[in-house]
């Protein structure tokens, strides 16, 4: 789940973490106000699921209170990366000395958490991963014991000289450190890590993201989700136990398990069409889920044609077959259903669709086939 | 020959009395596997009623299920929070292999499972996987055991349904296998390609390794470097997520394309690079694999 700037801001400063004041507005209006009480010039930063805000325009300064207005005026609404802008963070504009990135990933190959330090702050850190690798710091971290004083002092010494400066960052180093596993996360990011002129140290902008499976242990984590910064359709999936994302083709799909959605999208490409989404209904599939599945693919516009795709081991065909028939009977299909389901009851499951008028495959290479054939017919 | 389980594996369920651990452990019975005992706390004593009147004893700690059966495997169907525990309890029991079936372990947990497990020298697979099967001898998790058939071919992928796609297809040709084995799909986890690839290689058994990978992560280009180094056995490899748009989670916590890395079109060269046989669509599986039986 990702999770806001201005909330990872919150967690980081829960945790102690010295980080400059700001408020959200959702109006202009807002914002002139949020403005006139910090006076001075403040920043308006667009609060989106995405990064590159800088550059897509989603990052203002604003002089004053008033020019403040129409800067968050011109934010508010626009889209960055598909995604629309309804919240903006205001907070006073900070004199920056130098800017470092610190971040903390769940590393796959070391199977640790692990700090990533970089003197080269305020630009993407894959950007200078691939640029000058030898300018990020590494560090692993035991989760037994957590990061170490020691640890933290010699990856603050990696971004700072000044003795001052590198005490105030290895405490933040840690400080991150405990708010990355308070919050379930699987990545944290303090970028930039500022010192303004007067030598202080603070976090001025946070990203944070959570690890879905921690949610459920986590319930004041979980409540921040903000379900207008996503699309109304992965929503709707996510509240019926579905994992969908939406694509731009037009051949809709209905599969179960990840590793086979990815490979029927795949297989549409292959065979020259589009997928329209990616949906995993997943193990012990019940036929409600079959319904919620086709009834988000079918809010999709551009679907020509809706393919399913089930091998059976803890999804029972049977289960997916009494739920298509169900579906058909309670919401309207406008376009063509091809099936294929192969496994665990797999001939009760081909009873079940004959009696009412629909058929299957065995093969998910027909299927696709098919699939692609009737989209095309369709142009 | 096998890997990793076969007549000789003594299993364990933990979780036998929930939804899931109670229908299987009735599949895996019904195919043959020794279950020789249960754990569930607070039902210790109890026996739990298998097919054909077998019973089961059930324990309320892993430490007593091997003290009273020589249990030298385990496979877990507990529910996520407590999966975490439920695997250290088995390491620390002294099992040899530790299967852990359960989708949804925060990978934190894991970050602290793994290196517990590793310390006491155990192996475990998973999490977030469908166990394993050895055709005709043994079977643990939940592969559906009507889709293998005994031959010389090893499986080995992240994946639950496109795994038994690939063995189905094989299956239908004749091809039969020695072993499968879903190693699971999260970012962290028990057993990697490598340690099965390796396992394979030393397997007498087997002539021939399919391996299916997915975006995300480099474990793929790694199992690739150690195929050229260290495989005598061809390989054949499927690469799923080609279309998989970057920064969008497909499903699997591990499936995850961040920056440059981890793209299936980067996968499916490395593979190309090191001589591993790249089936660009399921069925292709078949051709490549008959090619160099």
């Amino acid at each position: 789940m990702n999770i806001h700037e201005y909330q990872a801001r919150q967690l980081l400063r829960a945790h102690g973490i010295p980080v400059p004041p700001g408020e959200v507005a959702t109006t202009p209006a807002e914002a002139e106000r949020i403005a006139a009480g910090f006076g001075g010039t403040v920043v308006i930063k667009a609060q989106v699921h995405a990064g590159g805000r800088g550059k897509a325009g989603g990052v203002k300064l604003a002089g004053s209170p008033a020019e403040a207005r129409l800067k968050a005026e011109a934010i508010l609404g626009m889209m960055i990366k598909g995604l629309t802008v309804r919240q903006v963070l205001v907070a006073p504009a900070e004199d920056i000395a130098s800017e470092a990135y610190v971040g903390i990933i769940v590393d796959r190959a070391s199977k640790r958490p692990v700090f990533m330090v970089s003197r080269e702050g305020g630009v993407d850190i894959e950007e200078v991963a691939a640029r000058n690798p030898g300018a990020i710091r590494r560090l692993a971290v035991d989760p037994r014991f957590g990061l170490l004083s020691f640890q933290a002092y010699q990856l603050a010494t990696a971004l700072y000289d000044d003795l001052k400066q590198q005490r105030a960052c290895a405490r933040i180093l840690q400080q991150l450190y405990a708010a990355f596993v308070a919050a379930g996360a699987s990545l944290a990011e303090i970028n930039p890590l500022v010192t303004n002129g007067t030598g202080e140290v603070k976090a001025l902008d946070a990203k944070m993201n959570i690890d879905d499976n921690e949610l459920d242990r986590r319930p004041d984590i979980a409540a921040l989700r903000d379900t207008s910064a996503e699309p109304p359709a992965e929503t709707l999936a996510r509240e019926a136990g579905l994992t969908f994302i939406k694509l731009d083709g037009d051949i809709g799909n209905v599969v179960n398990g990840a590793g086979l959605a990815m490979a029927t999208m795949d297989l549409i490409k292959y065979y020259g069409g589009e997928p329209a989404n990616f949906l995993d209904i997943g193990g012990s599939s019940n036929p409600e889920k079959v319904v919620n599945a086709l009834r988000i693919i079918t809010t999709d516009p551009n679907v020509k044609v809706i393919c399913f795709n089930i091998f059976g081991g803890i999804t029972r065909c049977d289960d997916v077959a009494n739920g298509i028939v169900e579906a058909t009977r309670r919401i309207h299909i406008p376009v063509p259903l091809v099936i294929r389901l192969t496994g665990t009851n797999e001939a009760e499951a081909l009873r079940i669709l004959a009696g009412a008028g629909l058929s299957a495959t065995t093969s998910m290479d027909e299927v696709v086939q098919q699939a692609v054939a009737l989209a095309k017919n369709q142009g | 020959m096998a890997i990793l389980i076969d007549q000789s594996t003594r299993l364990l369920v933990q979780g036998i009395t929930g939804r899931d651990g109670s229908f299987h452990t009735r599949q895996m019975l019904e195919y043959g596997t020794r279950v020789v005992g249960g754990v569930t706390p607070g039902k210790g004593g109890q026996t739990f009623d298998g097919p054909g009147g077998s019973a089961v004893p059930i324990f309320n700690t892993v430490a007593d299920a091997v003290a009273a059966t020589g249990a030298n495997t385990t496979v877990i169907y507990v529910p996520p929070p407590f999966a975490a525990d439920a695997i250290m309890e088995a390491a620390d029991a002294g099992v040899a292999l530790i299967v852990a079936i359960t989708e949804g372990v925060p990978v934190l947990d894991m970050t602290r499972v793994y290196p517990y497990v590793r310390e006491k020298g155990v192996r475990l697979v998973g999490p977030n996987c469908p166990g394993l099967i050895s055709p005709g001898k043994s079977k643990v998790g939940i592969m559906p055991a009507s889709i293998v058939r005994p031959g010389p071919v090893g499986v080995v992928s992240r994946s639950g349904t496109l795994t038994y796609e690939f063995v189905y297809l094989l299956t239908q040709a004749g091809i039969g296998q020695t072993t499968c084995v879903g190693i699971g799909g999260d970012p962290i986890n028990g057993t990697s390609f490598i340690d099965c690839l390796q396992a394979f290689e030393q397997d007498p058994e087997t002539e021939a390794v399919v391996l299916m990978g997915e975006i995300g992560g480099t474990d793929e280009q790694q199992a690739a470097a150690y195929v050229k180094a260290n495989m005598s056995k061809p390989v054949v490899g499927f690469i799923a997520g080609q279309t998989a748009p970057p920064g969008r989670r497909m499903g699997h916590a591990g499936a995850i394309i961040s920056g440059s890395a981890g793209t299936a079109a980067e996968k499916i060269q490395v593979f190309a690079e090191n001589g591993i046989g790249v089936a660009c669509k399921p069925s292709d599986v078949v051709g490549l694999i008959q090619a160099v039986l």
